[in-house]
């Protein structure tokens, strides 16, 4: 216990920080709530001298508006998507990667290196392989040329070529695009994590299942999974915040537009609605939703430790 | 189910990837372990007797030699096709698995015909969970039994598939010393009473002879002695298995073999025949001194400890390679640790001669 003649010294030592925290971090969570509760707050308004009521307008008009209530299903469908997929593929991969011996380190730096790419580099490769070029649909002499990677597989095993995300495409074209692109991208630092947890499990667990002639897959959902569980709980609860916060990728494959030329900000997300809103100088608006996304991830995160209380096992 | 070990060899690659020297773990291990014998691997860390219990459960492969499992030769069967029982030294309970569930878990893994229903199950989990005296703690998690408990546990996990053979690797080293004694009293019963054959590695000389039908002394891969726990201790083979079989440790002392006298330094200690005249290296054991007026054997007395049976008196002698020699005399003698000598006679089968280079035991006869 630090004396209390000296409690000031210790302050000072801190004062850095909490001053910077104050300034960056406190302070605009509070001021977003006051522009939330503000009816129609604008920054512009704001500065001109005109003066708001109080009162709940702004989570009103958010919630009944109807592109808002696009973005959450957008948001809330490639969460419950990607999370599960990504967080299954990861844990196979990592398991896989666990145990080969050849070239592990290789393999180790290829599967993570997506984790340094930047994220909307990675979503224009893949716009470029999910593209089609050339007429596709509607037009008189129906001449069909495409160009993207994934359309030329699919051409070469005599599929139909499919318009992921250009103009006309369909919205579960698009979404699949998107469920994709994100599980790729988060892929690398859940291997990561899990492999890192894997390499804590003490091998004699499997020497053990081993002598008790445990098959393959017993020993990956009755050992591996309950000793990972610390770990797979962190990387679907991280998982489901980073989901919820999603938005580079839409940009990344989609651009601004944050959907096909056909139907732009189809694809849009609940971050995204807060970048429009303030773009638009719409600021109480754009701070009701951030409070409606915080109080949503709020609740999933205490869903996941509530539920991970029951699962995880030490 | 006895097991036989022929030419059993293991070597692993050297460490140092540069020099393409291998290290012989188990060098040459030749031996028939009978049915329903307690096996004790004995020997100090690195003499290859872990690689030893490894290579009969089958996590590892010898390098050369084969292994039989009655007449089955199970060299080149995995782990899994084998039938053992392990308990490893610490255990490797599952964590997230209360004690029912790790000793059941062996039993979910059956196939085809020896599938067993859940209450077969049960009961087996609850016969095993019994013989080893658990059966109240078998809802807990590992994590909430004691480490003797824990020991308990790992066996009946281990016997409750009805292993042709268990092997157990340094059972009672994560024990303290009351509960070692308790347990290790416990593994024999239960061995006595399944008839498993069972092998067990440790490096503590009096755990292998207190419960061992037959031990193994080993040193650096290489088998010293073989045979009943009473006659390695009463005939080693060599100076190694003499030294390290014993509590309080055998008395080594520099010696003169000269016209069939034995002598120790300046002290002729012994007659006897069949020996050439040589310097050779002596042991005697701590009981084998006789305090006598007249004794043979003077050494210069440093201290007396009193352990209630016996007593043990700490003396120094210009000739012992050892800073002290440590005897075991009965209590009723009285040590007078102020006088300038004590003088021993020595019990001739208490006394054993090695060749001073190759350490081989020198057979004679007493005169």
């Amino acid at each position: 216990m630090v004396e209390s003649k000296q409690q000031w010294k210790a302050w000072i030592y801190l004062a850095p920080a909490i001053v910077l925290l104050l300034i960056f971090t406190v302070w605009p969570i509070i001021n977003t709530v006051r522009m939330a509760l503000l009816e129609n707050y604008s920054g512009l308004k704001a500065a001109g001298g005109a003066t708001f009521n109080f009162g709940i307008g702004n989570f009103e008009k958010v919630i009944t508006y109807r592109r808002f209530v696009q973005c959450m299903k957008n948001t809330v469908l490639l969460c419950v998507f990607t999370v599960p997929i990504s967080t299954l593929l990861a844990l196979l991969i990592a398991v896989a990667l666990h145990s080969i011996k050849p070239l592990q380190k290789a393999l180790q730096t290829i599967f993570f290196l997506p984790y340094v790419t930047n994220s909307i580099a990675i979503g224009m490769v893949f716009a470029a392989m999910f593209n089609i070029v050339g007429s596709f649909f509607g037009t008189e002499n129906e001449l069909i040329v495409t160009a993207g990677i994934i359309n030329n597989v699919i051409e070469f095993f005599g599929g139909k070529a499919v318009n992921w995300i250009n103009y006309g495409s369909t919205y579960t074209a698009n979404m699949f695009v998107m469920i994709v692109y994100i599980v790729w991208n988060a892929l690398p630092f859940k291997i990561l994590i899990l492999l890192g947890g894997l390499t804590g499990i003490n091998k004699q667990y499997y020497e053990a299942a081993k002598v008790d002639s445990t098959p393959r897959a017993r020993v990956l959902w009755r050992i591996t999974v309950p000793l990972l569980s610390p770990m797979l709980a962190y990387v679907i609860i991280t998982g489901f915040i980073g989901g919820f916060k999603e938005y580079t990728s839409i940009v990344g494959i989609f651009g601004e537009r944050m959907g096909p030329a056909s139907d732009s900000g189809r694809m849009n997300t609940m971050v995204g609605f807060i970048y429009d809103s303030l773009s638009n100088n719409n600021q109480g608006r754009a701070s009701a939703a951030a409070l409606i996304l915080f109080g949503i991830i709020l609740i999933v995160t205490l869903i996941n430790l509530q539920v991970s209380k029951k699962r995880v096992h030490y | 189910m006895k097991i036989v070990l022929q030419n059993l060899t293991k070597a692993f690659p050297s460490r140092n990837k540069k020099s393409n020297e291998e290290v012989i773990a188990v060098n040459n291990f030749n031996f028939e372990i009978p049915d329903g014998k307690l096996i004790g691997l004995l020997g100090p860390s690195g003499c290859g007797k872990s690689t030893t219990l490894y290579m009969i459960s089958g996590l590892q492969k010898p390098t050369s030699g084969r292994i039989f499992f009655g007449d089955d030769d199970v060299t080149e069967l995995s782990t899994e096709n084998r039938g053992i029982g392990l308990v490893f030294q610490n255990y490797a309970l599952y964590p997230h698995m209360t004690v029912k569930q790790n000793i059941m878990f062996p039993l979910q893994n059956l196939k085809g015909e020896d599938k067993l229903t859940k209450e077969q199950m049960l009961e087996r989990a609850y016969q095993a969970a019994k013989l080893v005296q658990i059966e109240q703690l078998l809802d807990r998690k590992p994590s909430e039994l004691s480490g003797g408990q824990q020991q308990r546990v790992a066996i009946a996990r281990a016997l409750v598939k009805m292993p042709r053979v268990l092997l157990l690797d340094e059972p009672l080293s994560n024990l303290d010393a009351r509960l070692r004694l308790q347990t290790r009293e416990e593994i024999r019963r239960i061995q006595q009473e399944t008839k498993i054959t069972t092998v067990f590695v440790t490096h503590d000389q009096e755990e292998a002879m207190s419960i061992s039908d037959m031990i193994v002394v080993m040193k650096a891969g290489i088998v010293q002695q073989i045979g009943k726990p009473q006659d390695v201790y009463d005939d080693p083979a060599n100076l190694f298995v003499a030294k390290f079989l014993g509590t309080p440790p055998i008395n080594v002392f520099d010696g003169q073999v000269k016209d069939g006298k034995l002598y120790i330094g300046s002290d002729e200690v012994l007659e006897f025949s069949g020996v050439a005249d040589q310097a050779v290296t002596v042991g005697i054991r701590p009981e084998g001194f006789v305090l006598s007026e007249n004794g043979a054997l003077k050494c210069k007395p440093v201290n007396v400890e009193v352990m209630g049976r016996d007593v043990s008196v700490v003396a120094t002698h210009d000739a012992s390679q050892n800073p002290f020699v440590r005897s075991i005399i009965d209590a009723d003698n009285k040590v007078d640790t102020g006088s300038e000598y004590v003088r021993y006679n020595i019990k001739p089968h208490k006394i054993f001669i090695f060749n001073k280079e190759t350490e081989e035991r020198i057979y004679f006869e007493v005169k």
